[in-house]
């Protein structure tokens, strides 16, 4: 009888949140307030400024980005900030309508394979066995494959353009989100509140709606911000190797591409480069951040 | 009574009997069961998807002229086996696969395994040099980061890393051309060697390692600074995953006792770095170098095109717009075939360090 | 002495100050406990003793080791005060030993270092202390990995390997609490055993206080960072003076009153950092006065040897 009274006083959790924070340490500074944490402002400063590029690009930009000029490669001057190139193309016209093509194309890409992912996750996790083996093992040759080899082989066979190099990223990229929702959904099949659940005759459909769905946002969230960068970059990937949206259409990807001719006009390249570069290192800022805060099992992994 | 005895005597035998199988061959095997499946899916995947298309290898490789005569057209096909059904191509590519014939490429009209042989080696003479380098440094620094965990050093090198992460690869290599080729000077525009050198002869298919095997300095040498900038390049993009992985690794180790214990027993700091901290740290570090691999081995795609590199990644390249499936097999086969060897190599090297996973 | 502190004061990175004022004192040879519930600030004293503590943690006050300021030493000092002089065994022995590392390894790197032994008369002591703490086959167990051992078999290497160095006291930071019962016993009579054996002095950590009266002489009674009560062991543990101590033995589940009612005590532990500003103990305390709640109380003498910090600790008639 005295045994299941341990009435012991309660001991203090070292690793409770609210007595770290009490405790005040350092380390644990992904819980600093976000005023804190420069990086993180600036990230999302640089996002919501190329959103509002992306919005604007018709009023900010100096010219047509597809109008030809006879001016061709002249360099960075008061009438061309970033030159122009080849065929005498204004070249901060069109990095500005570059970000109508990159960003939107990247979101889709990113919400079709997490849809993908997401769903065939849940079904592997939640009905295990079979299905499960079938699908970690599809993932597994997926992943066999180096990303950028499979979507060049799936864009060039099915025709270089805009609507295929998606159709191709997506389908190299749905594994991740398949694993990252696959064990999210095995942590929470494990509880003991979904047995529970069980028990007292929940569908398993209203227990996925109820339960599983909800402990898997955090993570899916956070990948999803990550891969949101690498969606970025790996679309400016394959439009540089010409598997991208058509010419005359102002991607990066294929702007850096033209710039590779002649290497003494470095302004028809090193500009969309750092078009990218900024877009995608937001975005990888902000999924860190993102992580340290939903997901605590990473937050160490800063 | 006596039957039973024997009975009672021999079970034990059979027991005995069993693990005399080494745990390392049973594993082997195991592990060459996963990898022919492996490489099965990969044919069977890339044979759906090059079937599932339009378009096929007629369209890419004949010219308009040639399209519009029916006849060229029919005898294109036939002569690369598409006039039959999927299912009898694709049994014919299985069985002459199993006669060790990879088929024949398209568009350079070599045996694919000849052209693999061509193109492997200068591949691998980018690839293991930057997984090498990427290997050490990122140790070195991401240990770096953990130790200085949450002060300046760490910031550094955490921007760092995710620059790195967030740097397209063909972009990068555009800058460091124009840096070191175009205003410097001081290294070569790309390609393997000098026109002025003819390559050494053929042992690895690695320039820099044939070279010296044959003593020809002046063309190591060269071989050498053609190097340079795509492994710079490759080593980049690798070390900046790496380095992650490292600092959470490591400050996962740092937060156990077994560091605190060490440092409790009056151990100098940098042997418990070097001792406690390291030893336990690369383990992780280990297991995820397969995928930095298979990553690095991404990276060469667009690496090679920028610096005409005559490696596996523009053979992809070329075989992926000629719809040259033969190639394309090919190239799949061999990267899965790498995926699955290194994989093997890290689990080997992990029961090496770990005593945990050697003894039981 | 041979360990002394006074006022000891440790600060936290982040300015939250954890242990206050501490006076701790343990004599050659001696056992000394320390009991407190988890984030009583016993752990984090202990650290201190080996700077061990979090880096940019601050500990004030004065700490003397065998006629050494310890809060004084530099990297090297600390060196070799480490493992030579103080020495430590952790609560769970499966995460103090190195899980790659051969037993033979963890047990010699520091006795070389601090002996200036040959690894070959470093491999005959590492023999002879596996012998000492009753490990069978010890020969053979140099050359094996923890995990090839029990928990209360990690736990006699790991004593092994606080001892390797010759030290001259002993931190046991709850040595048995991750270990069963049975197997607690033996643990305990080992460092009973080499105490009489080695002259060994052990500063011995626990919550539990019925280990404290099988094994400790004086006993130091730990609430939020503060030394509450302190004295000889049997008479703090059968007339307690301060209301927490005589609270802590009525919250024990095998309780000495053999009246088997037990009483939890109202409310929950401080949070550090957010203390009242008297005694830590008053907002749980059935017997607080007006003293209480202004500054904390200062230890005063109760008895022969004995001291409280509480005002109503010598009216106190508490029945444990």
């Amino acid at each position: 009888m005295t045994e299941q009274t341990t009435q012991a006083p309660v001991p203090v959790d070292l690793t409770d949140r609210r007595v770290r924070k009490a405790l005040g340490r350092r380390d644990w500074f992904a819980h600093r307030p976000l005023w804190r944490q420069p990086l993180t402002v600036a990230a999302l400063v640089v996002v919501a400024g190329w959103l509002a590029v992306a919005a604007l690009a018709n009023v900010l930009a100096p010219y047509d980005p597809l109008q030809q000029d006879d001016a061709t490669y002249a360099p960075p001057s008061a009438a061309h900030w970033f030159g122009t190139d080849e065929l005498g193309r204004d070249i901060l016209s069109r990095l500005l309508f570059g970000a109508r093509l990159s960003i939107p194309l990247a979101l889709v890409i990113v919400v079709l394979a997490l849809a993908v992912g997401g769903v065939l996750g849940l079904v592997a996790g939640y009905l295990g066995r079979f299905v499960d083996e079938a699908l970690m093992r599809l993932t597994d040759l997926v992943f066999a494959f180096p990303q950028i080899i499979l979507a060049m082989a799936v864009s060039a066979a099915f025709g270089p353009s805009t609507r295929n190099a998606v159709l191709a990223l997506v389908i190299v990229s749905w594994p991740v989100y398949a694993r990252v929702i696959r064990s999210s959904v095995l942590t929470v099949r494990g509880e003991d509140y979904l047995h529970a659940a069980r028990l007292l005759g929940v569908g398993p459909v209203t227990a996925l709606r109820r339960d599983v769905v909800p402990n898997s946002v955090g993570p899916a969230v956070v990948l999803a911000t990550l891969e949101l960068g690498n969606a970025v970059l790996m679309l400016a990937a394959l439009s540089f190797l010409g598997l991208g949206p058509r010419p005359p259409a102002p991607e990066w990807g294929a702007m850096i591409a033209l710039g590779s001719h002649d290497l003494s006009k470095w302004w028809v390249s090193v500009f969309p480069g750092l078009a990218i570069l900024t877009v995608v290192l937001a975005c990888n800022v902000l999924g860190d951040a993102l992580r340290d805060r939903i997901d605590p099992r990473f937050a160490k992994g800063r | 009574m006596s039957a039973s005895v024997a009975a009672a005597g021999e079970a034990p035998a059979a027991a005995r009997r069993r693990p005399r199988v080494p745990h390392l061959v049973r594993f082997l095997a195991k592990r060459l069961a996963v990898t022919v499946g492996l490489l099965w899916g990969v044919t069977v995947v890339t044979f759906a998807l090059v079937h599932v298309v339009p378009g096929d290898s007629a369209t890419a490789n004949l010219s308009e002229q040639a399209l519009n005569d029916p006849a060229l057209v029919a005898a294109y096909r036939a002569r690369w086996g598409l006039d039959q059904p999927v299912y009898v191509q694709y049994l014919r590519y299985l069985w002459n696969l199993l006669h060790g014939d990879l088929g024949t490429s398209q568009q350079t009209g070599k045996p694919v395994l000849s052209d693999l042989a061509h193109y492997v080696p200068a591949t691998m003479e980018l690839a293991v040099p930057s997984m090498v380098l990427a290997l050490l440094i990122g140790t070195a620094v991401g240990m770096l980061a953990a130790v200085r965990h949450g002060r300046a050093t760490d910031q550094v090198v955490r921007v760092g890393s995710l620059l790195g992460l967030s740097t397209p690869p063909f972009w990068l290599s555009l800058v460091v051309l124009y840096q070191f080729f175009y205003l410097l000077g001081v290294s070569p525009s790309g390609g393997r060697l000098s026109t002025d050198f003819s390559p050494p002869p053929t042992v690895t298919g690695m320039y820099t390692v044939d070279s010296a095997l044959a003593g020809q300095w002046a063309e190591w040498w060269d071989a050498v600074q053609h190097l340079v900038l795509p492994v710079l390049v490759l080593t980049c993009l690798t070390v900046a995953t790496l380095i992650r992985f490292v600092r959470s690794a490591m400050l996962e180790v740092l937060s156990t006792d077994y560091i605190k214990a060490a440092h409790a027993k009056g151990l100098p700091g940098f042997t418990v770095l070097r001792r406690h901290l390291l030893r336990a740290g690369l383990v992780p570090v280990i297991t995820v170098s397969g995928l930095a691999f298979a990553a690095l081995l991404s990276g060469t795609v667009l690496v090679e095109n920028i610096f005409g590199w005559p490696g596996i990644g523009q053979y992809a390249y070329r075989s992926a717009t000629a719809l040259d499936l033969p190639s394309i097999l090919g190239v799949s086969l061999f990267v899965a075939l790498v995926y699955t060897v290194v994989n093997l190599i890290v689990d080997l090297v992990y029961g090496l360090i770990d005593p945990r996973i050697r003894l039981s | 002495m041979l360990l002394a502190t006074e006022g000891l004061t440790i600060t936290l990175p982040g300015g939250v100050p954890v242990v206050h004022d501490v006076s701790l004192e343990v004599g050659a040879g001696e056992i000394v406990g320390v009991a407190g519930e988890s984030g009583s600030g016993k752990s984090l004293t202990a650290q201190a003793l080996l700077n061990l503590l979090p880096a940019g943690s601050t500990v004030d006050g004065a700490a003397r080791f065998d006629g050494k300021d310890l809060l004084g030493l530099d990297r090297r000092g600390w060196q070799s005060v480490r493992g030579a002089g103080i020495s430590m065994v952790f609560q769970d022995p499966t995460a103090a030993l190195h899980p790659m590392l051969s037993v033979g390894t963890q047990l010699t790197e520091h006795m070389r270092r601090h002996l200036g032994l040959s690894r070959r008369a470093a491999r005959a002591r590492a023999v002879e202390l596996l012998d000492q703490v009753r490990i069978p086959d010890p020969e053979r167990t140099l050359r094996s990995y923890p995990h090839q051992f029990s928990g209360g078999m990690r736990q006699r290497v790991a004593i092994a390997i606080a001892l390797a160095a010759r030290p001259k006291l002993l931190i046991a930071d709850e040595p048995t609490t991750a270990l069963d019962v049975t197997v607690q016993a033996g643990i305990l009579a080992l460092l009973s055993r080499l105490r009489d054996e080695t002259g060994l002095s052990v500063l011995f950590i626990t919550h539990d206080l019925g280990v404290l009266s099988a094994l400790t002489a004086r006993t130091y009674v730990f609430y939020a960072g503060r030394v509450l009560e302190t004295g000889p062991t049997p008479a703090v543990l059968s007339t307690p003076r301060h209301p927490y101590t005589a609270a802590l033995l009525g919250a024990r589940p095998h309780g000495a009153t053999g009246t088997g009612a037990l009483q939890p005590i109202p409310g929950s532990p401080v949070i550090p950092g957010a203390a009242p500003p008297g005694c830590p103990f008053e907002p749980r305390c059935s017997y607080a006065v007006d003293a209480c709640r202004t500054a904390p109380p200062e230890l005063a003498r109760t008895g022969p040897d004995r001291y409280a910090a509480c005002p109503v600790a010598p009216e106190l008639e508490v029945s444990a």
